[in-house]
Order: structure tokens, then C-alpha cells, then sequence
């Protein structure tokens, strides 16, 4: 009992040290892969190809002076990035990081708790995230953040329909909400056992779920709770210093999140073809579907930013057409040819 | 239409490949990732400088003559020409026993040039009678004050030990034109 709890108390602060080490880098990672995009170098001064880039930026978030405005909400103004940063941390929870280790006789998962409501919690957790976005916006005491919180807020209930939606069509397909007994069912993908990944059979629900993690992160086309053009700086134009700095940093984590969850749900995980047919040692097979994991969350944090690079900002109105009109019908429509197919 | 390349603007209804956007947008990322694989155009300044052309205009000098005395005789014609206004000198006479430092009975005792007003044309140069005054390929340096950039002579005129030279910009070509008496500037 007392080796399982130091095992999980492990584990919990690996996947906690490392979310904020690929978030920290995402920030990197933004800059240069914009730079690139645009033809230009990027952050380079700080270390060799400016790798030290983040710790900069983390020292300058914390040595900035810290202003509370007077008319705010106090205890609702720190409240905020709190509440943004506790959830974006709490989703890694249910992620299976890779399969089982065997040592000394011992099996170890490499998920922190295997929840069999997994997928729920995920979603749970993550519309709590918006109440951070909301409060800090709404304790500001500003209109241009008061603004920024209400499109924060009212983007993420649209999108949200969509993305559960989407992801109903899923589970009629596997019938778990488990995220590790979905990614079983992904096994192998290609060799002896012919398990595509998800995405084979769901490329419409990807696609809308896709769409949605893009709005529930406020990455762009959809941003609009922090457009610079419009609103200052959204829910956050009242904010300095590390406050900010913890909104900022949740959305990283939140994109990281949502890329394993992509990951997890259309690509197959951990898995990696030919898994099976090489015979390696159950351990070597659990390392490297956890390497190739980070792969897959890897490129899809380049795609959230290679689209942030690409397309401009949506308007407010074609932003709800988007939701209501197309997505929600679109998963609907999605759900019930899933259901088809499970008669035939 | 004095350009013909004025468009007609047709308001149509989108297709449905249109509407769907998805099209459009993998042909925008396609776009964006072909820049991924580009050479940056970036010049990264300090350690890197861009090349310039051999007769760039940049930062002014008042040149010496061979004896190392200052050829300027404040004769206030390159302060008319200035576009920019950016030119202005006190004249003073020379007295006995400064043969050595000024060319002439009349020299400039004070010549500044606001950094910030010049606009780098070279009309200046080109108005001088006396061949004095000459824009280099040396850059005007930053300061964190408008004061630093009004330039006095200790900027302005080249040191005796450590010519500037000027000879991309004073060819033969450049002196036959400023003896043609058509122009203004040797009536």
C-alpha cells in the first residue's frame, strides 16, 4: 500500500513536471515556430538557439511589479489564474502516458487513476477552466475584460455541445469512457491485429472535435476572448506579473492537454504500429509508445500553432454560426451514421 | 482605370466547396508550411551588417585637404540646399598662425548637422564649392537623447591620422559635373 502511494505520488509530480516543461517550451516553441512561418529567426540570444528563452521569460513574469486594481474583486481577481491553472493541471490526470512497466515481478500503469468515466472528467475539468477566464475577467472591474470574459464564456458553452457531441459517436463505437480502455482497443494498429486508430472510423468526429479543442484552448481562428485588435487584452488586460503569467501558461497547458487527449482518443495513444510483431520486451514497448505518445502530442501542438500562423481571427457572429449551425448538426448527423453502422 | 489594374468586384454566392472553408484552409497551411523551409531574411545586425552600395549615403564628413588644414569656408551654401534644414554654421576669420588648421581666410568655428532632421539626400554634397563636405557608408550610431544627434565638428570632421576615404563618391565624373556652369550651384 505504502510502495502504491509513493509509486503514484511519483508519478503524479513526473506528469506535473513535465506539463509545465512542455508548456514552458510551448512558449519557445510558439515564438520560433511563428518566426519560421514568417521567414524570420526568432528568440536566439538567450543560450544557444535561445533554448533558455523560457527561463527568461518566467524571470521577467516574476520580477514584474504585481498591480491589484483598486475597484477589483481582490479575492476574486487572484482567484482567477488560480482556478485557470488548477484545472488545466488537473485533466493530465486520467491520460494513460503510456502502458504498464514490469519491475521485479510488479506491474506499474503509467496513468495516474484509470477512471472509467475518464473522457467525463476530462470534459469536466476542462469547462471549470473557463470559470478562471470568467471570474478573472469579471473581477477586473473593466469592460474590455468584462467583454473578453462574457465571448470566453459564451465560446465555450457552444463549443463544448459540439465537442461532447462528437465524442457521444465515439463511444457508441467503443463503449468505454474509459481513456485507457480506449486506447486498448487502438492496439496495434497496424500488423497481426488490424486495430486502426480511431481516426479511420471517425475522421467527421475528429475533425469537429478537433475544431472544438481549438475553440475550448482560445487558440486562433478562435481567440476572440483575448483579441489584441479588439478588446486590449481580454479577460486578461488588467492582469501583470505572474498572474499573467499564469493565464498565459494555462493555455499552454490546456493546448498540451487537449493535444494527449487528441492523441489518446483518434491516434491510437500510446500504441505504434507493428507493436506486437517485433517481439520486444513488454518494457521497451511501453517506453517507446510513451515516447511516440509525446510524438504524436508533439505535432499537434506545431498544428494548433501552424493554424495560429495560418488563419485569421473568426468574427463573433460567424464564430456562433459555426458552432450552432454546422458543428452541432455535423455531430448529429455524425452520431446517428455511427449508429447505423453499429446495426449493420 | 489610368492603370488598368483595376478589378471588377463580383459578389457571388460561394460554392458549397467554398463554404465548407476546409479547401481554403489546407491550401493556407500548405502555404504557410512551404515558408517553414525558407531562408530566413532576417540580417542579424550586430554580428552580421548588410551590404550597402558603394556610394550609400550615410553619416557626413568635413574633409582636410592634403596638408590636413579644413578645406570648409562656411560659405552657408550646403545649409541653403538642405532640404531638411538640418545644416547650420557659425563662420568666423581665420587669424595669423592658423595657415596650418583652415585652407582659407574664412572657416566654420561652429558646423552641427541634426542627425535627426537629415534625410540623407546628399544635396549638400553636392552644393559644396570647396569639396568639403561628403555622406560616407558609415551608419549613424543610436543614442538615448535627441542631443546626441546634433553632430558637431568634433564628429564631422575626419581626423589628420585616420582619412575617411571618399573617393567611391568624389569619381572625375562627379567633380566635371560640378564645374558645369548650367547648374545653379556654380552660377
Amino acid at each position: 500500500m505504502i510502495s502504491f502511494l509513493i509509486y503514484k505520488a511519483i508519478l503524479v509530480g513526473v506528469v506535473f513536471g513535465i506539463t509545465l516543461f512542455i508548456a514552458a517550451y510551448s512558449t519557445y516553441a510558439e515564438r520560433k515556430v511563428a518566426a519560421f512561418l514568417q521567414d524570420r529567426i526568432g528568440p536566439d540570444r538567450a543560450g544557444p538557439f535561445g533554448i533558455l528563452q523560457p527561463l527568461a521569460d518566467g524571470l521577467k513574469f516574476i520580477m514584474k511589479e504585481e498591480i491589484i486594481p483598486n475597484v477589483s474583486n481582490k479575492i476574486l481577481f487572484v482567484l482567477g489564474p488560480s482556478i485557470a491553472m488548477l484545472t488545466a493541471l488537473m485533466a493530465g490526470v486520467v491520460i494513460p502516458w503510456g502502458s504498464t512497466l514490469v519491475i521485479n515481478g510488479e506491474t506499474y500503469s503509467l496513468q495516474i487513476v484509470d477512471l472509467n468515466i475518464g473522457i467525463l472528467y476530462v470534459f469536466a475539468v476542462v469547462s471549470i477552466g473557463v470559470y478562471g477566464i470568467m471570474i478573472g475577467g469579471w473581477a477586473s472591474n473593466n469592460k474590455f475584460s468584462l467583454l473578453g470574459a462574457i465571448r470566453a464564456s459564451a465560446q465555450m458553452i457552444s463549443y463544448e455541445i459540439a465537442m461532447g457531441l462528437s465524442i457521444i459517436a465515439l463511444i457508441m463505437m467503443t463503449g468505454t469512457l474509459s481513456l485507457r480502455e480506449i486506447t486498448e482497443l487502438q492496439t496495434g494498429a497496424v500488423g497481426s491485429s488490424w486495430n486502426f486508430w480511431n481516426v479511420v472510423y471517425q475522421p467527421v468526429g475528429f475533425l469537429i472535435f478537433l475544431v472544438c479543442a481549438f475553440a475550448e484552448c482560445n487558440r486562433t481562428p478562435f481567440d476572440l476572448p483575448e483579441c489584441e485588435t479588439e478588446l486590449v487584452g481580454g479577460y486578461h488586460t488588467e492582469y501583470s506579473s505572474m498572474k499573467l503569467g499564469f493565464y498565459l501558461f494555462a493555455e499552454y497547458i490546456n493546448m498540451f492537454i487537449s493535444s494527449a487527449v487528441i492523441s489518446t482518443l483518434y491516434f491510437g495513444g500510446y500504441n505504434f504500429p507493428f507493436m506486437n510483431d517485433l517481439g520486444m520486451d513488454q518494457n521497451i514497448i511501453t517506453i517507446i509508445g510513451t515516447i511516440g505518445l509525446f510524438i504524436k502530442i508533439g505535432f499537434f501542438i506545431f498544428f494548433f500553432m501552424w493554424i495560429r500562423w495560418t488563419i485569421p481571427r473568426f468574427r463573433y457572429d460567424q464564430l456562433m454560426n459555426l458552432g450552432w449551425k454546422i458543428l452541432i448538426p455535423l455531430a448529429i448527423i455524425n452520431i446517428f451514421i455511427t449508429g447505423l453502422f453499429g446495426i449493420l | 482605370m489610368l492603370t488598368n489594374r483595376s478589378k471588377l468586384v463580383v459578389k457571388k454566392e460561394m460554392t458549397f466547396w467554398e463554404k465548407i472553408y476546409l479547401p481554403a484552409i489546407f491550401s493556407g497551411i500548405g502555404i504557410t508550411i512551404k515558408h517553414l523551409f525558407k531562408k530566413s531574411a532576417t540580417v542579424r545586425y550586430p554580428e552580421q551588417t548588410r551590404e550597402v552600395s558603394e556610394i550609400w549615403r550615410g553619416q557626413h564628413v568635413l574633409k582636410r585637404d592634403e596638408k590636413g588644414a579644413e578645406r570648409c569656408t562656411a560659405c552657408g551654401l550646403c545649409a541653403v540646399a538642405c532640404p531638411a534644414e538640418a545644416i547650420t554654421m557659425v563662420a568666423a576669420e581665420r587669424k595669423k598662425g592658423e595657415e596650418k588648421l583652415y585652407r582659407e581666410e574664412k572657416y566654420a568655428s561652429t558646423y552641427e548637422i541634426n542627425m535627426l532632421r537629415c534625410i540623407f539626400c546628399g544635396l549638400c554634397e553636392e552644393a559644396c564649392p570647396k569639396e568639403a563636405i561628403f555622406l560616407t557608408d558609415r551608419l549613424v550610431s543610436t543614442d538615448y537623447g535627441r542631443d546626441g544627434f546634433i553632430y558637431g565638428k568634433d564628429k564631422l570632421v575626419e581626423s589628420v591620422d585616420n582619412r575617411i576615404d571618399v573617393s567611391k563618391r568624389q569619381t572625375p565624373a562627379v567633380l566635371q559635373f560640378k564645374k558645369i556652369k548650367l547648374f545653379s550651384h556654380n552660377k
